[in-house]
């Protein structure tokens, strides 16, 4: 029985923290390094941190404030946005991440991936997925925080990451963001099925239910939240919360 | 004070802000006055072993750390590869090592079909519990790992800590006042936090 990881997945944006419902209207929740500091007590298994304007605006990571982040957490830290080379990658790891995402950089070209997964090794790279339903049921992946249409099939993308050397596929479902109502099963087991990689679901979750469901019925390695770790209440008031003593075995 | 060698290999905060957290004074230096004051050392490592250790020579810190280390019994801990740099040397690199651990560094046997890096929380097993460095860690004790070669200590009573990866490793290792985890106690919570607490009161 493996342990599962529990990961509150932190949206960035500027200097402060915010919580976006399907990619869209984000609440500003706080302080980043005073987030990070209430996770440190929590013992949360990860952090997964995305500056969600990055690549939309094309600029470079925030260094600075990843380095403050990664400097307060007393556990590894993903960070994601707006990584498209290997010297950010470089600059990112010597900033004290343990692990780089590489979202919407991979649906143009999978040589960061590639480069990344050769210098740092696998477990360094973390490729994400943005996922959004079509109205016919299908799904197309989605990029620079689902601004743009990616004409590749999804199957197509997990195989490429994958190959390139991704050692870890981070899966998000653009419609179920903020909405706390579940995560979309099948889309999870449809790419849990074809990867030998572990895949982070993201996207949905709102109870401890909808966490082991994501292990048990659509075969995540891990699972990832951010609303159901950062609001409290039917009115979505802001406290910093994490199961404590919940342990997902799989 | 605790002094973290500061020898340009990454960022080196979350180390301070532990010891900071448990209200030890602590300095990520590289100023030899300081280390010679250091009443407790750290020595830090990341990315290759070769790259380390030239990083480490470059500095020109080698002979006070040895002064203190070797004559003046200054408590050390290494971390990762900054723990490996202890052994006479590693399978990933040609550089020498320090040498203040009878220790070698071996890779991870391709036979076991393992995936390397061995990368994540791992459980450790006790194997000189009555040691102060470990005391108050339980059965659970579990602590972040991200490496591809692992420690081998001549003497199998260095060994404080066994993991298990495919094969038993040492996770943590002491002969004296030297003493080295391959985890980052920094990354692992409480468990780390307790092991930087019992060495920033071991005497």
């Amino acid at each position: 029985m493996a342990r599962v990881r529990i990961i509150p997945c932190l949206l960035l944006r500027g200097h402060g923290l915010v919580k976006t419902r399907k990619f869209k209207d984000p609440v500003y929740l706080g302080d980043p390094v005073n987030v990070v500091r209430i996770f440190n007590e929590k013992e949360v298994d990860e952090l997964v941190v995305l500056d969600i304007d990055a690549s939309r605006e094309g600029r470079e990571p925030d260094y600075e404030v990843i380095a403050e982040i990664a400097g307060e957490c007393f556990m590894p830290i993903a960070y994601g946005g707006g990584v498209r080379t290997l010297d950010q990658a470089r600059r990112l790891i010597r900033c004290g991440v343990e692990k780089v995402v590489v979202n919407s950089a991979a649906t143009e070209s999978y040589d960061v991936i590639r480069e990344a997964a050769q210098v740092f090794g696998r477990q360094a790279v973390v490729g994400a997925i943005d996922v959004k339903k079509t109205l016919l049921g299908g799904y197309r992946v989605v990029a620079k925080s689902a601004t743009v249409e990616v004409k590749m099939p999804l199957d197509e993308h997990v195989q490429a990451l994958i190959a390139a050397g991704a050692g870890e596929i981070f899966l998000n479902s653009v419609d179920r963001d903020g909405t706390m109502d579940g995560y979309d099963l099948s889309l999870i087991r449809r790419v849990s099925q074809q990867t030998s990689v572990p895949v982070i679901a993201c996207g949905g979750a709102g109870t401890i239910e909808h966490l082991a469901a994501a292990v048990n019925e659509g075969g995540a390695s891990a699972v990832a939240a951010g609303s159901m770790f950062v609001f409290h209440g039917r009115l979505r008031a802001v406290l910093i919360n994490y199961p404590q003593g919940l342990e997902l075995t799989r | 004070m605790i002094a973290v060698v500061d020898y340009d290999i990454g960022n080196l905060a979350a180390v301070a802000n532990m010891f900071k957290r448990i209200g030890a004074e602590c300095e990520i230096t590289s100023d030899v006055e300081k280390i010679r004051n250091a009443t407790k050392l750290v020595l830090p490592g990341n990315g290759a072993f070769d790259a380390c250790m030239r990083a480490l020579r470059q500095t020109g810190l080698i002979p006070v750390l040895e002064e203190k280390v070797l004559q003046d019994l200054t408590p050390l801990l290494g971390i990762c590869v900054g723990a490996q740099m202890l052994g006479h040397g590693s399978e990933e690199g040609v550089e020498k090592g320090l040498g203040w651990l009878d220790m070698a560094v071996k890779r991870f046997p391709s036979t076991l079909n393992l995936k390397i890096p061995h990368m994540g929380w791992t459980e450790v097993e006790r194997v000189r519990p009555d040691d102060p460095l470990i005391s108050g860690l339980d059965d659970r004790a579990r602590f972040y790992f991200v490496h591809s070669y692992y420690m081998q200590p001549e003497n199998p009573r260095d060994v404080l800590l066994a993991a298990h990866y495919g094969i038993d490793f040492a996770a943590a290792v002491r002969s004296g006042n030297i003493a080295g985890v391959q985890f980052h106690p920094e990354k692992s919570h409480r468990y780390g936090k307790q092991l930087l607490e019992n060495f920033s009161r071991w005497n």
